[in-house]
């Protein structure tokens, strides 16, 4: 549904997207990770026809974006970081705007606006101007925007950024059920977790590039996979514990303190073994975990850095 | 030509968005409507009684004057509006739906031609009540406004060109008063232009706002026989005149807004 090949974009001398390759299937969602500045909201804005790029092809439901970027628009949705929504239409107002620009006639864009509202809980303030929205309900509101003529592609770019805890998982609900209707979705994101929630499969780049694109899964295996973490109650009983643990490891034992720990193929199976040997040697432990890599490892594992900006300007 | 009729209905529904702001912005409303009432009033009050002219009133001068200034101010909203929608994230939305890539600027351009009518009328009947009168027929009258409406439509397209070229919708308040003023001061909107030195004289005889003024003037027969008698071109063919401004500022403006719009909206 969405091909990209070769994508060069140019801010003077930077490359903010520099040969970038990756394709969404249909009914898929595509994570596209990456830190602040690493070129989403280029790639995004390319496929989207929003600005034109400087080399290399991008198709979206069969269709050149360079080419016939009208018809282009016509199959998808773009909900923007920053709402896009007009403060002082109405809910209702604005989604119907959007519905009659989406040249769906008064009528239908009207019933659409109202089950729109409807499903994303804004019944209630379809009625007043947004300017009166809290800032998670603007996203929804955005949200519904993006999808008021059901595109056959969606575009997300940090669908999700600058929202508090709870509102987000209301807009991942909200875009979790878009995904099982069927929608190709781009999601931009920097949250790991946000792209470990919503996407099949992630891309993750950096500085334009693409450094690494796989499942959540096997971007996290790529690092090591699982590793097997026990804190024992007595120094007495490490080298026992070490022995035990070097058992069921496939790399190294690491000993830090009372605390050992070893990278394991098979999390849970692993640890029930090391956990009823421990037992058996009756050592007594005051800690245990299984700690599976999150995406933020596998971001500095793949360049070296964090993936927060904040630490990454320090 | 399906272009154009696309550009058409995707301004009507753009226009009807920024109708819908005047009843939601009291901003909005005050320029749109107590303002110009205000100053059709205190002119009609304060400046009215100081001049005599021979054979008619003053006031009934004045206010055809009044009429051409508001509608000249009105035109920083089509602007404003504009430079205000480009810093907006809206406009990422409207460049990523089907629509006229024109649509946005016809639009706002269209609303403002709403937003004159509601002016004009306000002003009008704020005349009607301190004195001012229509002298003429029903036609004459008619022709009279409708050419004050498309006078106004033509500075919109100036002011669509001017917002489009800056960065926020506050230079353009700013920078349309320092052009706006001379052009509306400088004209025979408040007093005749025969009464100005030469220099000033001959720019007021030239400029677009005296000619408008004038053809209103006459078209609502507020000019009493004591006044004295146009010399030049332009004030003798006041409605030629300002007929030739409003499709040369059409011609110019459209398109160079156009260009703009595509030009700062394909940035990046």
């Amino acid at each position: 549904m969405i091909e990209v090949s070769g994508l060069i974009k140019k801010y003077r001398d930077v490359r903010a997207l520099d040969r970038l390759d990756f394709s969404v299937p249909e009914g898929s969602v595509l994570g596209l990770l990456g830190p602040n500045g690493a070129g989403k909201t280029t790639a995004v804005s390319i496929l989207a026809t929003l600005i034109p790029a400087d080399g290399g092809t991008a198709l979206v439901a069969g269709l050149d974006v360079a080419k016939s970027p009208e018809e282009v628009r016509r199959h998808i949705g773009l909900s923007g970081q920053y709402a896009a929504v007009d403060e002082h239409l109405t809910g209702f107002e604005n989604l119907s705007l959007i519905g009659r620009l989406y040249h769906l006639g008064g009528r239908t864009a009207g019933t659409r606006a109202k089950t729109l509202l409807e499903r994303f809980s804004l019944t209630e303030a379809a009625d007043r101007p947004v300017g009166t929205y809290s800032g998670g309900m603007r996203r929804r509101l955005d949200l519904a925007g993006a999808i008021v003529a059901e595109p056959a592609v969606l575009f997300l770019d940090e669908p999700t950024t600058g929202l508090d805890p709870r509102s987000r998982i209301e807009l991942w609900d909200a875009i979790g059920e878009l995904v099982r209707n069927g929608t190709t979705l781009l999601l931009t994101t920097q949250y790991m977790e946000e792209a470990e929630q919503l996407a099949t499969d992630i891309v993750v780049i950096d500085r334009g590039q693409k450094i690494a694109q796989g499942s959540a899964v096997e971007l996290k295996s790529r690092i090591g996979g699982e590793r097997i973490e026990v804190t024992l109650r007595s120094a007495h009983d490490l080298e026992k514990a070490e022995r035990i643990l070097s058992g069921v490891a496939n790399g190294a034992v690491d000993i830090e303190d009372r605390a050992v720990s070893a990278p394991v193929a098979s999390g849970p199976r692993s640890l029930s073994m090391v956990l009823r040997r421990l037992d058996d040697a009756g050592i007594e432990l005051s800690d245990v975990g299984l700690r599976r890599p999150t995406l933020d490892d596998v971001f500095l594992s793949l360049t070296g850095q964090s993936s927060d900006p904040m630490k990454r300007a320090s | 030509m399906q272009q154009l009729s696309l550009a058409f209905s995707d301004g009507i529904n753009v226009a009807r968005r920024n109708v819908i702001k005047i009843k939601r912005v009291p901003e909005i409303l005050v320029s749109v409507l107590v303002t110009p009432v205000i100053l059709v009033v205190m002119f009609a009050y304060v400046f009215g009684g100081a001049i005599e002219i021979a054979g008619g009133s003053y006031r009934e001068f004045l206010v055809a004057g009044a009429f051409a200034m508001n509608l000249v101010f009105g035109a920083t909203f089509t602007g404003a509006g504009l430079a205000e929608d480009m810093q907006k994230g809206i406009i990422d939305r409207f460049r990523s739906l089907p629509m006229s890539r024109y649509a946005v600027i016809f639009g706002r351009t269209a609303s403002d031609v709403i937003y004159n009518i509601l002016t004009l009328t306000a002003m009008a009947a704020a005349g009607l009540l301190v004195g001012w009168r229509i002298h003429t027929g029903f036609a004459e009258a008619v022709a009279g406004f409708l050419l004050l409406l498309a006078f106004a439509y033509s500075i919109s397209w100036v002011m669509a060109y001017v917002g489009l070229m800056v960065p926020t919708p506050e230079v353009v308040n700013n920078a349309s008063i320092m052009v706006l003023f001379p052009m509306t001061f400088l004209a025979n909107t408040f007093v005749p232009s025969e009464s100005l030195p030469t220099g000033l004289r001959v720019f007021a005889e030239w400029n677009p706002v005296s000619a408008i003024t004038q053809a209103a003037r006459e078209l609502f027969g507020n000019l009493p026989p004591g006044t004295p008698e146009p010399t030049t071109w332009p004030l003798e063919n006041a409605v030629t005149y300002s007929m030739i401004w409003v499709v040369l500022l059409i011609v110019v403006f459209a398109p160079l807004s156009v260009r703009r719009y595509k030009k700062v909206t394909t940035r990046g």
